[in-house]
């Protein structure tokens, strides 16, 4: 008889409350797993068997069987379903019979549910490595995208032109909440970002331009920079961030809730019930903002300019902004808020009618459109400086 | 019965089908759901679309009210190709359904009775006084009447359903599709759900197509039906759930319709009831 005993204790055997502990007692032709203790997750059980714990006494021998004692087993939990299953699988790997008939009912039953051994799990599904195709579907996928945002920005325009011509489409509701979450509700953020472009840049310039004793200039550098460039693209990096991420996680939730789908069973345009109270809710405000960010930002700049400057007047400085900026410059950064606006708008809402139907989609919709959004403001408004460099704006 | 119609394509049309799908394979991308599927609703039945969880039911109701265009297959309502010709043929089409989708799907942005309405302002040319005397009624038809002012997230799940079903009928359409209409039920709102179906049926004489595994529900209303299978992505059985209950002899079918737990191979079955039997 030979007794393998890796988790023996001094402690009273027949305790039902010591810690648990299992031995294996080999005889001629059985194998006994005697398991003594409470067997909790809490009391640290050990969950598998030692590799090489289990070997038939003799090798010659027919099949053996393992049985299990559990005379001395207290109170038990999944711990010892989970030693068991091993046990289990080492007896099969040793080529022994296990016999399940003395364990307790429960842990029977649970026997019942587990398979002979833990499946492999599954593998996700993984394209094979393949640059050229994955360029090919890449490029695809680019190239849908843009047909899709086209042929949505055509919808629109056309859903835009019924409903002024009074054929319904859109509800006039609609466009009114949309136009208050996009305009009056970004006063304060629009406000306190262009103050502090305005505040910033004639910071910067004061400290360069005093050099030259051109002071009175920090107006020209401030007014031309905000109405030609910054104000436009500041605003509508607020706006995309703002609005075009709300837009996009508005829409992907109502496409997981199945809303967008309703509208299409009954042939009501989606393009004219969400999109376009949204994109022109979005164009209606943005050249607002744009122009009260313009306000908002020589203020900033007079604010510092007067400070800074001895030799600078509010009245000087109003009068050089004045001199400085003309309408020209105006129209040139209105145009731009407008384009932002429906660039923005179209993305959007695309990238939200495109997106999954999970949670996890709505959140990488919304991220997605603010990216998209804050890139293509930036990109296009180096596409209109060339413009205007070739134009002579 | 079932077992002689699985052959699908030796399945003749029938005079009165209203629906009636010919060896449709639906998928997405490249990934085909259910293949071969043919069936045939006839006018003002009850036909449930039957399965185990991730078959594809919902998938084919979808196709059929044009949310995903079949790769291959035939479908025609009344006679007409549905996938032929413009978009705004299948719009025309779809005048003559009724869509419940499975969360109720009302438009959140709009009150319940601004749901309801929306589709009457559409295609319609009623005034506004009557399209609200159609939506009360329509509302009160599913107990709702004093909903009417209120926004989908002020309801509960089960109102919200009920609600989608008056959106459903809004239009007066021959042909409604419940997508799992008892889905978060409880038992007794359920059975008024199933009353109430049948009454439109009687009452509206209208055609029901239903997607759903809730079988005293499938037991009580349909009576006609169709059972997919997920494993092989194909029908395997016709007829009415009763009738398949009693008489299908394939044993996933007999399974499901009979609420039995287990359906191994024999033998994986036997095995774990000796093991069983050895405890006792």
């Amino acid at each position: 008889m030979t007794d393998h005993e890796p988790n023996s204790s001094p402690a009273d055997h027949s305790s039902a409350d010591s810690p648990p502990e299992w031995t294996v007692k080999s005889e001629a032709n059985d194998t006994t797993l005697v398991v003594r203790g409470r067997w909790t997750i809490d009391d640290g059980a050990t969950l598998s068997i030692p590799a090489g714990a289990l070997t038939p006494s003799h090798a010659a021998a027919a099949t053996q069987t393992l049985h299990v004692d559990v005379s001395g087993l207290g109170q038990w939990d999944s711990s010892l379903v989970s030693f068991l299953w091993t046990v289990k699988q080492a007896a099969a790997k040793a080529n022994m019979a296990f016999d399940l008939a003395q364990l307790p009912d429960g842990v029977q039953r649970l026997f019942a549910l587990l398979p002979a051994e833990p499946e492999p799990p599954a593998k996700h599904q993984q394209r094979p490595f393949a640059p050229l195709q994955t360029t090919g579907i890449i490029a695809l996928d680019t190239l849908q995208e843009v047909g899709a945002l086209t042929e949505l920005g055509a919808e629109t325009a056309r859903g835009s032109i019924k409903a002024l011509s009074g054929h319904g489409g859109m509800r006039l509701r609609d466009l009114f909440v949309n136009i208050f979450d996009a305009g009056p509700s970004a006063l304060l953020i629009v406000s306190v970002v262009n103050f502090l472009i305005g505040a910033i840049l004639a910071f910067v310039g004061a400290v360069q331009l005093r050099k030259f004793s051109a002071d009175m200039y920090v107006a020209n550098l401030v007014g031309i920079a905000c109405v030609r460039e910054l104000s436009a693209v500041m605003t509508a990096i607020i706006m995309a961030g703002r609005t075009g991420g709300a837009y996009a996680a508005r829409i992907a939730t109502m496409l997981g809730n199945e809303e967008i789908d309703a509208l299409r069973v009954f042939g009501i345009p989606v393009s004219s019930y969400i999109l376009l109270p949204s994109i022109l809710s979005l164009m209606l405000m943005m050249p607002l903002l744009y122009l009260y960010g313009c306000g908002m930002s020589i203020i900033g700049g007079y604010v510092v300019a007067t400070g800074m400057l001895p030799d600078v007047t509010g009245a000087g400085y109003l009068n050089q902004t004045l001199g400085a900026i003309d309408l020209h410059q105006f129209e040139f950064g209105f145009a731009k808020s407008i384009v932002f606006a429906i660039m923005i708008g179209l993305t959007s809402c695309q990238i939200g009618l495109s997106a999954g139907r999970s949670a996890a989609d709505v959140g990488t919709a919304a991220t997605r459109a603010v990216v998209v959004g804050i890139v293509g403001v930036i990109a296009l408004d180096a596409v209109f400086a060339v413009i205007a460099n070739i134009l002579d704006i | 019965m079932a077992d002689g119609q699985t052959r699908e394509t030796a399945r003749k049309p029938e005079d009165d089908a209203l629906l009636s799908l010919r060896d449709i394979t639906i998928g997405y991308g490249t990934k085909v759901i259910q293949s071969d599927v043919s069936l045939d609703v006839r006018r003002g039945s009850i036909f449930a679309i039957m399965g185990g969880s991730g078959c594809g039911k919902s998938t084919i109701l979808r196709s059929m009210v044009g949310l995903l265009r079949p790769m291959s297959g035939k479908y025609s309502v009344d006679g007409d190709d549905y996938w032929s010709g413009p978009d705004s043929h299948r719009t025309a089409l779809n005048r003559r359904f009724g869509v419940l989708f499975q969360s109720g799907a009302l438009w959140s942005s709009m009150t319940v009775g601004e749901n309801i309405s929306l589709p009457l302002e559409m295609f319609t040319r009623l005034n506004k006084d009557m399209i609200r005397h159609l939506v009360e009624m329509k509302l009160g038809l599913v107990g709702l009447s004093h909903a009417i002012d209120l926004y989908p997230s002020e309801i509960s799940g089960g109102m919200c359903k009920r609600a989608g079903l008056a959106r459903a009928m809004a239009l007066d359409p021959d042909v409604l599709f419940f997508d799992e209409p008892s889905a978060g039920l409880d038992p007794v709102t359920s059975a008024r759900l199933d009353d109430l179906i049948l009454t439109l049926r009687d009452g509206l004489g209208a055609t029901i197509i239903i997607v759903s595994h809730e079988l005293p529900s499938l037991f009580a209303i349909a009576d006609d039906g169709i059972f997919l299978d997920a494993r092989t992505k194909k029908p395997i059985a016709h007829g009415s759930p009763r009738d398949l209950r009693d008489h299908c002899t394939d044993p996933q079918v007999h399974a499901f319709m009979n609420r039995e737990a287990r359906t191994e191979p024999a033998g994986a079955d036997t095995a774990r009831k000796g093991q069983n039997a050895n405890g006792k």
